[in-house]
């Protein structure tokens, strides 16, 4: 790893005054999980180091309804919001998408605001000895493309880059149209949660659209409870891996008919992917499997893939079609 | 621990001052490092002077910043117990408590484990001798090469305190960030069964 400084502020304007004065050479510190691994390969060297998990302030470690929605407090670890109270009993897919990823250890360490960052685990990024990657050398070629990609996109790729988004609580995030909270040096702001993450297109270097320095300090799930929800993930080991797919769904029925869908799919995509092809093709149609899979067909006809990931077109299918149906038997 | 302790003669004691006299020097720095060190900045930015506390005692050390809180408890405190598999997180071998959590030493940062309260395997025996989860692991015969049992053990005991024991499946869901090269686990699932029972819980 190389030298860096570190500070630990105890305020949060203190901490965005530091990555101000540092500029683009440094980076926020909180779990540290996907940070100081990637530190640790030499794929990022940031100057310094801003601690941010002594910030003082209370509703960057709470979880509480607000007139706005479900508002969660940025450094609220993934283990701990996956197991609040109003998660478990009314958004199931906000609290599953947590605990299926990870491990026990590194959901005691990783808070929301950085999970929803977590870089690409692409092997040709995490490689250093790859001359080639566009999103860690821009314009250095991508080694994946003609690699070794069992495990990488097929949806929203780009001919620069195909590295896979690997978490999975942002799938539900942007199923239930999250709002993300962010601090800068000019002031609060807020942006939808799809509008955080950006397609690789030419510039697979830029992976979100924070200003530098902004700090995420809390989500908001905006309306009320989706208790008819859930995700599922299919890897190739039960536990403790990346999905190969996955998919998280949020209904409103009434009857058969589906009032509203909500479809955030994981494991395919380059971001987390909002499904909105499949949602219009089933907003106001009965929930049967015909439906589904008609509405999954028309979701991954745009899908690109290559030579060994093929299997996630299906795979992928599969997985939001039996989403759909389990999430229309829950008892709720 | 005590310092004294440190000194008494173990094969890696024994085995270090074979080597080389320097790892005894190494081995006491926590009392050298009392006086070495005054809290506050050090001259240069990439050494922090911190006090860390390990096993419910204080420790004054400068680190560099770089240094995992898992090279720290190793190398300079001489508490080998938590070991080093992966590095990255993958493997749960240098798993600790960190205020009552499990947490990847190899991931956390020395500097940032400050203020906090770290619980590392030695701790994990008290007066009335060892841990009911270390007894199981040796009764169950939980463990082959022994390399990933340290944190085997401090994820079992936080999975005992979480309440994830309800069935064999829960066990090794929320034991699947300690992988075992030996391939013990149910041997290990037997054992954090039987400690689970003796903590209360389960």
């Amino acid at each position: 790893m190389r030298p860096f400084e570190y500070v630990r502020p105890s305020e949060a304007a203190e901490a965005i005054r530091a990555r101000g004065v540092a500029g683009a050479d440094t980076a926020y510190l909180a779990g540290g999980t996907t940070l100081l691994d990637l530190m640790k390969l030499d794929v990022i060297h940031p100057a310094q180091l801003v601690d941010i998990t002594r910030i003082q302030g209370k509703a960057y470690r709470k979880v509480e309804r607000t007139d706005a929605g479900l508002r969660i407090g940025a450094l609220v670890s993934m283990a701990e919001l996956a197991a609040n109270e109003i998660l478990l009993k009314d958004y199931p897919v906000l609290s599953q998408s947590l605990w299926l990823a990870a491990s026990a250890q590194l959901r005691n360490m990783a808070r929301v605001g950085g999970n929803v960052l977590q870089r690409t685990r692409c092997s040709y990024f995490r490689d250093t000895s790859y001359t080639e990657c566009n999103k860690r050398t821009p314009g250095s070629g991508c080694a994946a493309l003609d690699g070794f990609h069992r495990g990488h996109a097929v949806l929203g790729t780009s001919d620069q880059c195909i590295a896979m988004y690997p978490g999975d609580w942002a799938q539900a995030l942007i199923a239930l149209d999250a709002l993300v909270e962010v601090l800068g040096a000019n002031g609060p702001r807020s942006l939808r949660f799809a509008d955080l993450h950006r397609l690789p297109g030419n510039t697979p270097n830029i992976e979100n659209n924070l200003k530098p320095g902004e700090l995420i300090t809390g989500f908001v799930i905006p309306g009320g409870a989706w208790r008819r929800s859930l995700y599922r993930k299919i890897r190739d080991r039960e536990s403790y891996a990346f999905a190969n797919a996955s998919a998280a769904v949020a209904l409103d029925l009434n009857g058969d008919v589906l009032r509203d869908v909500r479809i955030g799919l994981g494991g395919v995509a380059t971001i987390p992917w909002r499904a909105r092809k499949a949602e219009e093709m089933l907003r106001g149609k009965p929930l049967t499997e015909a439906n589904a899979t008609a509405a999954a067909d028309a979701e991954f006809a745009d899908a690109r893939p290559r030579q060994h990931n093929r299997f996630k077109v299906a795979l992928g299918k599969a997985t939001l079609v039996r989403a759909l149906l389990e999430a229309r038997d829950m008892k709720v | 621990m005590d310092d004294e302790r440190i000194l008494d003669v173990s094969r890696r004691s024994f085995l270090s001052a074979g080597a080389t006299a320097l790892p005894v020097v190494a081995a006491i720095a926590p009392a050298t490092a009392k006086t070495a060190t005054t809290v506050g900045k050090h001259m240069d930015p990439r050494i922090s002077n911190i006090t860390l506390e390990i096993n419910g005692r204080q420790h004054r050390l400068a680190v560099d910043t770089r240094m995992t809180l898992l090279d720290a408890l190793r190398e300079k405190l001489g508490l080998t117990g938590s070991k080093k598999g992966c590095d990255h997180g993958q493997c749960g071998a240098c798993t600790v408590h960190v205020d009552g959590e499990r947490h990847l030493s190899c991931l956390t940062l020395a500097v940032a484990a400050e203020g906090t309260k770290v619980v590392t395997i030695e701790g994990l025996e008290d007066s009335s001798g060892l841990h009911p989860m270390q007894q199981a692991f040796i009764d169950h015969d939980a463990f082959q090469c022994g390399y990933c049992t340290p944190g085997q053990i401090m994820s079992a005991v936080a999975c005992v305190h979480e309440g994830h024991v309800h069935d064999d499946a829960e066990i090794r869901e929320y034991m699947s960030g300690n992988l075992c090269r030996c391939a013990a686990y149910p041997n290990i699932v037997a054992a954090i069964k039987q400690a689970a029972a003796k903590m209360g819980q389960g």
